[in-house]
């Protein structure tokens, strides 16, 4: 634990942007989640973690309501976005998914090409008006992304070729240049080996300047390095959320110290 | 939305969640437009199907009831059996003609009796109201109850004529029957009256399952029954080399083929022979079976044959993956007692398999039912009135199938025969419905979920 | 002695041999079969199989080699005014085969000894009353040497089949007396019957080989026959089909396949536009209750069989097309069409199309779907800009597939398309195709050695390379596609 950076850490700002009041999550009859509150501070990484299992994507996929595509699951309490319930029947989830953009697990870069890829977004939601625009934003997020450098000079081949690293990092490009306020991670680096896991991580320290990120991990160790807020989840329920360096240092809850010092989970 | 693309560093500016903008607004409407086709597609096929299905059965189903006209007979034995033995094979001498004179007595006397005037009608159309087949009816009766010569039969079914039948079907009217050199409104006033005086009246007609074609002129007469015994003897040819064949070679490549070429090419050839036009199996029945092997055409054991081979790799394939369905652990179970590989797979792969396999073959025979084209070129397409004879010597004698039956009464003139085409079809699809209820009941009920 | 007997016996050794076989193995191992190296079942079984298959396999050479020898000696006996060619030489065969059937049968009732029979002539008897006596009815009075050949007939047959009795029943006994010595309590009975077992399996798999071997032997043979009478140049390139009776006519293959491809072409655009849309709309939209009702009555298009078709486009679809369409529009007046043949095609083959792209769209993966979702795609851009570009190649197998089943159709085209061979344009004309050719020369009633029969061979050759391509092609591209997400 020692070797976690936690100290050098502060949180920069306390401004809310996503407050979530009593969320329930039912897949069918399964009370997947209970009962949730959480407020995601803007510019700021915060960690879901928890065993396998404990509703942290399910909360995680509530956030954009990329549930919606789950037939069998229903949604109930709110969940607002800068003040706004991203449940009201009058949003458009397309709109919000705008705003709220996601990266999943396995890296699924489109059969496209690399610039296609990227392009894709703000192609759909109409954010440019010429090509040389579109230019633009490709390479804006791809050096966001930390990407342009490998790929500025095949820009042309198939997103699918890139190795998995490069392809988790396309996906992030891909998701920023949609220009969306918070990114939503869903164990990002599970699929990644160490040196490209690395990368991601840092990538993701730097997106902090300019997005709320949210990132689900089952690994505790990257939860510390990445994140200044911690949630951790426990069989659909909240255990505890607060600062990371706190969490780890000092849990609250037994459960969390439990599954901290790797006897739960 | 303009401003927010100019100034793309911060999202923040962006609109409130709860209003939609324009660009959303016409995504929305998009998309709203791609499920309409969508549903439309849907519709489109279901109500081709709804089409198909309707216009076969309005189309089809009079031809399961037929006008008959009935009438009391004297039978004079003066004229019937003028021997006076009463034995058939003696009285087979007098030939329909014979008896045709007979039934026109007595419909006659019917009419008279019945009081319904038949001024200004020759009376060749007073018979004309019967069916030419009527005469061989009596005959055969007859024949068959020689006792009954000499009596008087109190009421004796015939076979109205088959545009009287269509008459009282809709299909003929008093203005076609002006313009039809078989049919003159007159007859068809008498026919009205005869129904109203209960002489002629619509019954269910088993003779349209049981009886045999009948020639052009009879539509009235035709019938299912050679055909159905021919598709019959077909379908048990079928059952009987494709069951044992189609599971040996998915048995053998699903669990002993080792990967080769030879087994390479095995594979490629089935994928590809289930592909192959049916016509093609048509052509090679006429070639190897009827020109090399010298087998008699029309025969339900050459259909039989050409439709097994049709049949076989529409029969390996889900045998097929009825065995790879059951899972790997069941395979080393029995070998991990000693149970040697053929063991293994005899006594516990293929049981477990064998509804999969079944419900793959049922389906395979209803697909070999309903086959039509490979039939035409192998000469079943020719006019038979004689039953086959029992198995298996029956096998060589000619028949016709019941789709071939249903396109050789397409091809006839008179429109009659339209009607029993599309009653034919009936036929065709309940049997195809009851083969394929009883696919779906058997995997319902034995499928298992590893 | 009949086939049917002698099989009889066979199976009645056969079974002997079993029980004596498994006795003979107990029997050496001291009654305690464990120390068999099989159980007694397998010895049983080795002896049944070394009797039973050798003997049959020589009773089926035998049934196919007798009647080859047998019809190549009597057709000799057969003089040349009798048969003056190949149609007219079967015929006098079969009325040879039917004379000696009928023979038998006088001789089975009683009516004549088989010394009357040596002594008969045509000229003494008369031959065709007797065997009107015994239910064999001839056309007309038997020819003389017709008959000698039908006396000649019979004695090879007879003679046949007592060598072939006396064949089996050898090769029975000559198998059994190889198996039952080998039988002891270390025979590896087990191992020689499953060695057994194994072979006939793979036998019964070479079946679907030996059918594809057959049709383009059949085919090749025949189109090459075909060939030598018709110049192949003018068959291929040739603009004009006018079959004539006596000769001189002109079989250029061009506007049938012009009719099949156009006739296709309607089918596929019925059918891709709705079965693919369907396919989405099932996959991506429909809720679970509609997938259940609808997905099987799509399938029951499937399982229409195509005779249900052609009646529909007799029936219902020409006359519609022709009253409301053709006629109106002057654009002929013939309910069998191009279009009436191409949109009920294309209804049949919705289903292929539909079934094929459900799968193939369902074989996208959920993470491509989810990764265009999570940018705020809405579900059709999904579908349109991800998911159906992803699954191209596939659809554009299945289409292929759909294709090649569209051109080897043929009741549908019989009957919905017409019988004229034309090169034209207007959809609502009858045209013709391939396979209609094929099923009117081959049902007609011209000379089998005809070019005008043989074409169709020639025909059907073209239709078999044509759709064996297209499947080829078609499978390839989905195996390719598939493999792209495994």
């Amino acid at each position: 634990m020692n070797d976690m950076r936690i100290a050098e850490r502060n949180v920069d700002t306390n401004e809310s942007k996503i407050s979530a009041r009593k969320v329930q999550v039912y897949y069918g009859t399964n009370h997947a989640l209970k009962d949730v509150d959480v407020d995601i501070l803007d510019k700021t990484v915060t960690a879901f973690i928890g065993p396998s299992g404990c509703g942290k994507s399910t909360f995680l996929r509530c956030l954009n309501r990329m549930n919606d595509t789950v037939a069998s699951a229903r949604v109930e309490g709110t969940i607002t976005l800068d003040g706004e319930n991203i449940y009201d029947a009058k949003v458009d989830p397309v709109q919000l998914r705008a705003k709220v953009g996601m990266v999943f697990q396995k890296p699924n870069p489109f059969p496209k090409s690399i610039y296609d890829n990227i392009a894709y977004g703000p192609k759909i939601h109409g954010l440019t008006r010429s090509k040389s625009e579109l230019d633009g934003i490709v390479e804006t997020s791809l050096k966001k992304a930390a990407l342009w450098n490998e790929v500025k000079d095949r820009l042309d081949s198939p997103g699918t070729g890139l190795s998995g690293g490069q392809q988790q990092r396309l996906c992030i490009a891909r998701a920023i240049a949609t220009q969306p306020e918070v990114l939503l991670m869903d164990e990002p680096c599970s699929a990644l080996d160490p040196i490209a896991t690395a990368q991601v991580e840092e990538l993701i320290d730097e997106l902090r300047s300019q997005f709320s990120v949210v990132i689900v991990t089952h690994s505790m160790q990257q939860a510390a390095r990445v994140s200044q807020r911690t949630a951790f989840f426990h069989l659909g329920n909240l255990v505890e959320y607060g600062e990371t360096g706190q969490i780890f240092t000092n849990p609250k809850d037994p459960r969390t110290e439990s599954y901290i010092t790797g006897r739960i989970g | 939305m303009t401003d927010i693309s100019a100034a793309p560093a911060s999202g923040s500016h962006r609109g409130s969640l709860l209003v939609q903008d324009e660009l959303t607004r016409k995504r929305n409407a998009a998309e709203t437009r791609f499920r309409l086709y969508g549903i439309v597609a849907i519709s489109i096929a279901m109500l081709a199907l709804a089409a198909l299905l309707i216009s076969i059965f309005s189309a089809g189903m009079p031809a399961f009831r037929q006008t008959f006209v009935t009438i009391p007979i004297e039978l004079p034995a003066d004229k019937l059996d003028k021997s006076g033995t009463r034995d058939s094979a003696v009285m087979a001498k007098v030939t329909t003609v014979g008896y045709a004179k007979v039934i026109n007595e007595a419909l006659a006397a019917a009419l008279a009796a019945k009081g319904i005037s038949t001024d200004g009608m020759t009376e060749k159309q007073i018979a004309g109201l019967l069916s030419p087949e009527a005469p061989a009816q009596l005959r055969n009766y007859v024949l068959a109850n020689p006792a009954v010569v000499g009596t008087s039969l109190p009421e004796f079914e015939l076979l109205a004529n088959g545009r009287v039948d269509g008459f009282f079907k809709g299909r003929v009217t008093m203005e076609s029957a002006k313009l039809d050199s078989n049919i003159t409104p007159e007859q068809l006033q008498v026919a009205q009256k005869m129904t109203d005086a209960g002489l002629m009246g619509k019954r269910f007609n088993w003779a349209f399952i049981t009886a045999p074609d009948a020639s052009d002129q009879r539509p009235e007469a035709a019938g299912l029954g050679v055909a159905i015994l021919g598709s019959l003897y077909m379908m048990i040819v079928v059952l009987v080399l494709s069951l044992p064949i189609g599971v040996a070679a998915a048995v053998y490549l699903e669990e002993f083929a080792v990967k080769n070429f030879w087994t390479d090419l095995i594979e490629v050839n089935i994928a590809n022979l289930a592909a192959v036009p049916s016509i093609v199996f048509g052509i090679l029945g006429l070639a190897v079976f009827i020109n090399f092997a010298g087998l008699p055409q029309s025969a339900p054991i050459v259909g039989g044959l050409v439709l097994t081979l049709m049949t076989l790799p529409r029969i390996i394939i889900p045998a097929r993956a009825a065995l790879k369905a059951v899972p790997p652990s069941i395979r080393d179970a029995a070998l991990g007692v000693g149970a040697s590989k053929v063991q293994s797979v005899f006594h516990h792969v293929l049981p477990l398999a064998a509804p999969g396999i079944l419900t793959g073959m049922i389906i395979g025979l209803a697909q070999a039912l309903g086959e039509t084209a490979p039939l035409l070129l192998i000469g079943m397409v020719a006019f038979v009135r004689d039953y086959p004879g029992g198995l298996p010597g029956g096998l060589f004698d000619p028949a016709t199938a019941l789709p071939v039956q249903v396109y050789s009464w397409t091809t006839r003139g008179d429109p009659g025969f339209v009607e029993r085409a599309s009653g034919a079809i009936i036929v065709l699809l309940v049997f195809l419905l009851i083969m394929n209820a009883v696919a779906i009941v058997l995997r319902r009920r034995f499928e298992r979920r590893w | 002695m009949s086939t049917g007997l002698i099989s009889l016996i066979v199976l009645g050794l056969a079974a002997v041999g079993f029980v004596l076989g498994r006795n003979r193995a107990i029997r050496d191992a001291g009654g305690d079969t464990r120390v068999l190296h099989s159980l007694p079942f397998f010895h049983g079984l080795v002896v049944f199989l070394a009797t039973a298959v050798p003997a049959f396999l020589v009773l089926i050479l035998w049934l196919i080699v007798q009647p080859m020898i047998v019809n190549s000696r009597v057709s000799g006996m057969i003089p040349a005014d009798v048969a003056p060619d190949a149609a007219a030489q079967t015929l006098a065969l079969s009325d040879v085969r039917r004379i000696s059937g009928g023979l038998d049968a006088a001789i089975d009732q009683d009516k004549i000894t088989p010394d009357e029979l040596e002594a008969m002539t045509t000229d003494a008897t008369d031959v065709r009353a007797l065997l009107g006596t015994v239910g064999v009815a001839l056309g007309s009075d038997v020819n003389p040497a017709v008959f000698e050949a039908a006396k000649a007939y019979r004695k090879l047959d007879a003679t046949g089949a007592i060598g072939r009795t006396i064949a089996v029943l050898a090769a029975a006994l000559l198998g059994f007396g190889i198996a039952f010595p080998r039988i002891n309590r270390d025979f590896r009975a087990r191992n020689a019957s499953e060695r057994f077992i194994t072979v006939t399996l793979f036998a019964a798999s070479t079946v679907a080989v030996l059918t594809t071997v057959g049709i383009i032997l059949s085919l090749v043979f025949e189109t090459f026959h075909f060939f030598t009478l018709y110049p192949a140049l003018d068959f291929f390139l040739g603009t004009v089909w006018n079959p004539q009776f006596r000769g001189g006519s002109e079989l250029g293959i061009l506007p049938l396949l012009w009719g099949t491809l156009y006739v296709s072409f309607i089918a596929l655009l019925v059918a891709v536009p709705v079965g693919l849309l369907s396919a989405i709309y099932l996959s991506e939209y429909a809720s679970r209750r509609v997938r259940t009702v609808v997905k099987p009555l799509i399938e029951i298009l499937a399982g229409i069989p195509t005779i249900v078709y052609g009646l529909f486009a007799l029936i219902t679809v020409g006359p519609i097309l022709r009253d409301y369409f053709a006629q109106p529009l002057n654009l002929g007046n013939s309910s069998s069409s191009v279009m009436t043949a191409g949109i009920v095609m294309g209804i049949m083959v919705i289903p292929f199309v539909s079934s094929l792209s459900d799968d193939i769209i369902n074989a996208v993966p959920q993470s491509l779907r989810d990764g265009s979702l999570g940018l705020g795609a809405t579900p059709s851009e999904t579908i349109r800009k991800v998911v159906l570009p992803a699954a191209l190649p596939g659809v554009v197998g299945a289409i292929l597939l759909a294709a090649s089943r569209a051109i080897g159709e043929t009741m549908i085209v019989v009957m919905g398309a017409g019988a004229a061979a034309k090169l034209s344009l207007n959809p609502f004309e009858a045209m013709t195709t391939i396979t209609v050719k094929i099923v009117s020369q081959l049902t007609g009633d011209t000379e089998f050695a005809s070019p005008e029969t043989l074409v169709a061979f020639a025909l059907g050759l073209t239709l078999f390379v044509v759709t064996l391509g297209l499947n080829i092609l078609a499978l390839y591209i989905v195996r390719k596609y598939r493999e792209q997400y495994e």
